[in-house]
């Protein structure tokens, strides 16, 4: 029973992850039709806003000293800011650009943040100790888990239903549905284009930087390659649950994070390293039973 | 009649492209010194992979993130048979008998590079090519992924993240720009057949073209593994050009570099893809060059590390956003005063 629960939790901690960072690419995808490939470095640069720039193996903690309650809005603002001035200064100008050209531009974006934090910090990994009180183990339903794994699943949680009220009941989020929806219908009945996209990406930002939080207080170090890996499998969630939507974007990436970690459990132990080049051909046989991915998101068909 | 006038009509092409490719051997071989040597070489490598990339990625108009994969499965060759049998039973011990035994030349290793890397484009791409548009983008993203982590924990056979050492380098150019008019014609001959044209009306007009008989999952298919052996060739000679692959060489980096050059040249242009080459790479050893230090009266001024790939993305995105197209849109040298046709924007499926 302590067992089971263990992977059920595991599952459901990593599955939060990947369902934060797909639910961070939806958001923006949803508005306009850009995969965006800079998210993975934004949730680097969120890590690396904490620490002073220096190429030494030790990290020089600077923000990352502060309280948790203001840690916390801290580098949240950090990500949205970072992702509203890429949207100001890159994005803006690929509006009517076609998807593959965004999308090319986001990836170059992306190497611009990677090389800027490498210039800075060097590509060597630094240790760090973020919110350390969050290691400590909690006995629950039989299984010992990290405090940090329960807050990472109630966070999402939580960050899951306050995303659905605020979508759901308030003005800027029917907006933003109404744009994910049929961006040029919507602007038609007065939605202001700018304020919506660049809501997106303030809050797709904030997820970012949320990922980051959790990633660093979960591996203890940072790296500029960080959010790489945690990025392709919440693109992979997004394209899977359906470009564009998010509730689809949300149980593909718990569904990631389960067969991950149930691969891990029934893997041989020669072939756990491989779990990741599992989990990748699992998805490639979902996208062939179904191309259109799970939850197929409105507006994404190819028309005819 | 159609045939032989598209022949005579674009030939020029890729003869002035390795005319260009040929000024540049030359200049290397008078200059005659060691660094500029491996500069001129790294570029004739580049050309091999964005032509390589041109291949699939021009004629289709589907972005790929993958194909460094390939050009990863073909270094891996040529470290499984060109090395010394007795390195090869330290470095990558579960390699099987007859290939532990194997010792042959480059060429040979670079065609068994094309090979085996055109045999898991056929693979890979049966699967991939039923999708279209940015689920097959991120799809040959999975696939680079996916080939990185097998051969970074798969220790027996390619020792895991550690560099494999001891392939034979080969210091002349020659051999490199062979490789590089031999990419550029086979791009060029693949254009114009009868796939490649079937396969770029899909692109514009992907309605019509089905309409009109065109199996578009099958053309891509074909451009796939074409554009996947000139990868693995390439990827090969690039393991011949340094001496030791690991799996990091190909990986992000290399896809990024490639990309941009196609992207600045012209993603829908051989020449293009070309041009894009030889404009980036002199861009980016200007910068080395910086990075390393420049002497200005006593002291020396350098340029701080990633200031190189930070330049490149930076033309990249200035290229994307004032001139989507590329540099050459979907023209090419032709030698013959510049067409009035508007250079369009590829597709996007």
């Amino acid at each position: 029973m302590g067992g089971l629960m263990q992977v059920v939790f595991d599952a459901l901690s990593l599955g939060s992850l990947y369902a934060l960072g797909a639910l961070g690419i939806a958001l923006i995808f949803g508005v306009m039709r850009l995969v965006n490939f800079a998210h993975g470095d934004v949730i680097a640069f969120s890590v690396f806003a904490l620490l002073w720039p220096s190429v030494d193996a030790v990290a020089i903690i600077f923000a990352g000293n502060l309280p948790w309650f203001l840690l916390i809005p801290f580098t949240l603002l950090v990500g949205a800011g970072l992702s509203v001035l890429s949207e100001m200064v890159v994005f803006r100008r690929f509006r009517h650009a076609n998807p593959a050209t965004m999308m090319i531009a986001s990836f170059a974006l992306g190497f611009v943040i990677r090389y800027f934090l490498l210039m800075l910090f060097s590509s060597r990994p630094k240790s760090i100790s973020l919110l350390p009180g969050l290691s400590q183990p909690v006995e629950l339903l039989g299984a010992r888990i990290p405090l940090l794994q329960l807050i990472t699943i109630l966070v999402t949680i939580g960050v899951l239903i306050g995303l659905t009220a605020f979508l759901r009941r308030t003005r800027f989020g029917l907006e933003m549905r109404a744009a994910a929806e049929n961006f040029t219908m919507a602007r038609m009945l007065g939605v202001r284009a700018n304020r919506v996209i660049m809501g997106a990406f303030a809050l797709s930002g904030a997820l970012a930087a949320a990922v980051a939080l959790i990633l660093g207080s979960q591996t203890g170090t940072a790296n500029i390659m960080m959010g790489a890996s945690v990025m392709l499998m919440a693109f992979i969630a997004t394209v899977i649950g359906g470009m564009g939507s998010l509730a689809g974007a949300v149980i593909a990436g718990f569904a990631l994070g389960t067969i991950a970690t149930v691969m891990q459990v029934i893997l041989p132990p020669d072939a756990r390293a491989f779990r990741d080049a599992f989990v990748y051909g699992a998805v490639i046989l979902v996208l062939i039973l179904r191309p259109q991915g799970l939850l197929a998101g409105r507006g994404t068909k190819e028309r005819v | 009649m159609a045939r032989p006038s598209i022949l005579r009509r674009t030939i020029a092409t890729p003869l002035i492209l390795s005319a260009l490719l040929m000024a540049f051997a030359l200049v290397a071989w008078f200059a005659g010194s060691r660094p500029f040597n491996q500069t001129v070489i790294d570029i004739f490598l580049q050309v091999v992979f964005v032509v390589g990339l041109y291949t699939f990625v021009g004629n289709s108009g589907v972005i790929s993130f993958g194909h460094i994969a390939f050009a990863c499965l073909g270094g891996y060759v040529a470290a499984w048979t060109t090395i010394k049998p007795m390195m090869k039973g330290m470095a990558m011990p579960g390699l099987p008998d007859w290939l532990m035994q194997l010792e042959i030349p480059f060429w040979a290793a670079a065609l068994a590079g094309g090979g085996f890397a055109a045999f898991w484009a056929l693979v890979f791409g049966a699967v991939l090519m039923r999708l279209s548009g940015i689920a097959a983008s991120i799809a040959t993203f999975a696939m680079l992924a996916m080939v990185n982590s097998i051969y970074s924990n798969w220790s027996s056979v390619t020792a895991a993240t550690s560099s494999v050492v001891g392939i034979p380098i080969i210091r002349t150019i020659w051999p490199y720009l062979i490789a590089a008019i031999l990419a550029v014609f086979i791009a060029w001959a693949f254009s114009i057949s009868r796939y490649g044209l079937a396969l770029r009306a899909a692109r514009d007009e992907p309605t019509a073209a089905a309409a009109s008989g065109v199996n578009i999952t099958r053309m891509r298919l074909i451009a796939f593994v074409i554009s996947g052996a000139i990868m693995g060739a390439g990827g090969a000679l690039y393991a011949h050009s340094i001496g030791l692959v690991t799996p990091d060489t190909f990986y992000l980096g290399l896809t990024f570099t490639t990309l941009s050059m196609l992207v600045v040249g012209g993603i829908g242009s051989l020449s293009g893809a070309v041009l894009g080459v030889l404009i980036l790479s002199s861009l980016i050893q200007g910068l080395r060059w910086l990075e390393a230090g420049v002497q200005v009266g006593t002291s020396t001024i350098a340029l701080p590390g990633g200031v190189q790939e930070i330049a490149l993305g930076v033309v990249m995105i200035a290229i994307l956003m004032f001139r989507p197209a590329g540099i050459m849109g979907n023209s090419e040298l032709t030698g013959r005063r510049a067409r009035t046709e508007k250079p369009g924007q590829p597709g996007t499926n």
